[in-house]
């Protein structure tokens, strides 16, 4: 069976936001606590998740999904560019 | 030259940039003013939406909130920036692609409903109004410290150039003009953080700074102020102290909020294309993360920086910014041991917590005096607002003046941004989704136009009288604002794209339901019973700020359920669903 535009597109998002909560919800909240045990610099590992490392990684998810969804435009619509700079107004 | 000149050299400076870009950038039609013409490049969007988001209250107060708060302060970093993951992925690449003005204008045609779009704008105005509220107050405070002129003086002179740039130019003339308030602000945030990071851990990246050694010890910054911390009395300051689930609810409803928040979303109607959409989220999200990495350094070096120059100190030695931000009232101290020695540690310095001052005479200190009577359960003796701590920041590091001047300039630009921002979607939902779609659908595009500019201009006028006569529930009400974005305006949005067969009966009835129960939840323990707000009275010990995604889970629920019972949407909306998820 062959995988639509958007099933894949919905792939892509769950993975994507399993990342997104497991690095804020889980390591800067739920895990904090144990990921603090560790230390990288003067910082806490739970710490640094919770007011630093969640952001950097945000920003990685989203450009991320910026270049799947790329791809898989072009796969999916390669004719499409013009459909997309006409607006229906 | 002295600081106010300079500071009235910099914000003259940035002001006039500002009032030229709204003029080179006017707007001719309906779609200038509304969504720019759909002409803006993704990075510029980026700009734009990181100076639209990040108001006076991330510019000034949330440093000074995340110093006091530790790491409990968390929540406002991850949740005003995860926000933007849900919006790049889950939202605005679909609603470019609907390609309409506005937010209720999705709903309503989403929906095949009147009565959902009126909902919808309900809901849009009343959290842009408590937003814009906190704007006000941010200009009044840079005018009156930094530029000594009366707050009201101040207000009406930030709302004469806001009125300027959002009724001439629309959201083309705000596009522009805050990808240069961006510039100014990033800027005036940046170069204190900087200059202080050297100064206290000789490490120029803040980022970084904070997780390094003091000059000339072998203790890293953040071990040093949790032992301060802790013998002061506070929790440690890189340990929780509010429960787990508190947190995760916290967090969770401004992550939610933000992605439903009207003013960002309507940001992503203005690029060219679908993947452009997408990829303006990203480097908004890249903007907006150069501060917010920021602020939890600034936070820790302010707050070291803070206890080391008053602590235990005399005051009648105490530094100048102490005595200017207590002129300003912001700062007060309560000598309670009579010694004439400033003592801070945790709990409230005075009984009902703001400082209420005698004008008529001096401590025996010099100090002013205040009326209420000192809480004597803890020794702290200063009471000091938390939206100081930025503001006061170079002042209490002892930077050169053009630093405290150009921070003036950045705050103005921030609280300028974004209170421009809402302004315009309060406008365009009340001249194109109320009059055009639902009260007057025979007016020609040249009055809808009129209509959106005398909209902007009374919703700058209301603005500003909350400015010149602020509510006293400001704070309280911005839990309000992430509450009924994350529980009506974001299930709606997200099952509309998601899911084909919700109907409008499902969709009002979630809505209705997120929003009862969320408005409920918080003017309980906010305003009608604001003594019984602690975590034992609280449901499965979730506070108030964070009910908004107990709210949104409700919501979700609802809709589903009372969606089965009514018949399926017809069949162009499953037309044009299919069509949205196209690129």
């Amino acid at each position: 069976m062959k995988l639509t535009y958007w099933q894949i597109n919905l792939i892509i998002l769950s993975f994507l936001l399993l990342i997104w909560f497991v690095v804020s919800f889980g390591f800067g909240i739920i895990w904090s606590e144990e990921l603090d045990q560790f230390k990288i610099g003067g910082f806490k590992l739970g710490f640094w998740f919770s007011q630093q490392g969640s952001i950097y990684f945000f920003v990685l998810i989203i450009f991320i999904y910026v270049l799947l969804m790329n791809k898989l435009d072009k796969k999916f619509y390669k004719n499409s560019k013009d459909s997309q700079e006409i607006d229906k107004e | 030259m002295s600081l106010q000149a300079l500071t009235y050299l910099f914000v003259g400076i940035s002001f006039t940039i500002y009032i030229g870009i709204a003029i080179w950038s006017r707007a001719q039609s309906t779609n200038d003013f509304y969504i720019a013409g759909k002409g803006v490049s993704p990075l510029a969007n980026g700009m734009a939406t990181a100076a639209d988001w990040m108001s006076a209250a991330s510019f000034i107060s949330m440093a000074g909130l995340i110093a006091f708060l530790g790491k409990d302060g968390s929540v406002y970093l991850m949740g005003w920036t995860g926000g933007y993951v849900l919006l790049a992925l889950l939202l605005a690449p679909y609603l470019r692609k609907f390609g309409k003005y506005t937010v209720p204008d999705f709903i309503g045609t989403r929906y095949y409903s009147k009565a959902a779009r009126l909902v919808a704008i309900i809901c849009l105005i009343f959290i842009s109004f408590t937003y814009v509220a906190g704007q006000m107050r941010g200009v009044g405070i840079v005018f009156s410290r930094f530029l000594e002129v009366d707050i009201n003086t101040g207000v009406i002179i930030g709302m004469c150039i806001v009125f300027f740039y959002a009724v001439l130019g629309g959201m083309k003339g705000i596009t522009y003009t805050q990808v240069a308030q961006y510039c100014v602000l990033i800027f005036a945030y940046l170069v204190p953080a900087i200059f202080i990071s050297l100064m206290i851990t000789n490490n120029p990246i803040p980022q970084l700074g904070f997780g390094d050694k003091v000059i000339g010890s072998s203790t890293y910054l953040l071990d040093k102020l949790d032992q301060v911390s802790i013998d002061l009395g506070f929790n440690a300051y890189t340990e929780y102290s509010k429960s787990s689930i508190d947190i995760f609810f916290i967090t969770a409803a401004l992550m939610f909020g933000t992605a439903g928040l009207p003013h960002v979303i309507v940001r992503f109607f203005t690029v060219p294309k679908v993947s452009d959409a997408r990829k303006s989220a990203g480097y908004a999200l890249v903007f907006i993360a150069l501060l917010y990495t920021t602020a939890p350094a600034v936070a820790t070096f302010a707050k070291i920086n803070f206890i080391n120059s008053v602590q235990e100190v005399e005051y009648k030695q105490a530094p100048n910014w102490f005595k200017n931000w207590e002129d300003i009232g912001l700062i007060a101290w309560k000598d309670k041991n009579n010694d004439g020695i400033i003592n801070y540690s945790k709990g409230n310095a005075l009984e009902g917590v703001k400082p209420k001052y005698l004008d008529d005479k001096e401590g025996d200190y010099g100090e002013r005096i205040t009326t209420n009577s000192p809480d004597f359960s803890n020794s702290n003796e200063i009471y000091i607002d938390n939206d100081i701590m930025v503001l006061a920041n170079p002042e209490i590091a002892q930077l050169p003046n053009w630093v405290i001047a150009l921070v003036a300039a950045g705050a103005l630009a921030a609280a300028l941004s974004t209170a421009a921002g809402l302004l315009l979607v309060i406008s365009a939902s009340i001249s194109h989704d109320l009059m055009k779609k639902i009260l007057m659908p025979k007016i020609t595009e040249k009055q809808e136009l009129f209509f959106a500019r005398c909209a902007a201009a009374a919703a700058i006028i209301i603005a500003g009288l909350f400015g010149i006569y602020p509510p006293g529930f400001v704070a309280q009400v911005v839990a309000f604002a992430f509450g009924l974005a994350a529980s009506t305006i974001f299930p709606a949005l997200f099952l509309g794209i998601f899911y084909k067969r919700l109907n409008k009966e499902g969709a009002i009835a979630g809505m209705i339901s997120g929003l009862i129960a969320t408005s409920s939840y918080i003017t309980y323990f906010k305003f009608i019973n604001p003594q019984l707000n602690v975590a034992e009275n609280w449901l499965f010990g979730i506070s108030p700020e964070g009910i908004g995604f107990l709210g949104m889970i409700m919501n979700f629920v609802i809709a589903l359920i009372v969606s089965n019972f009514y018949s399926k949407p017809p069949k162009e909306i499953y037309q044009m669903i299919d069509e949205i998820r196209k690129p």
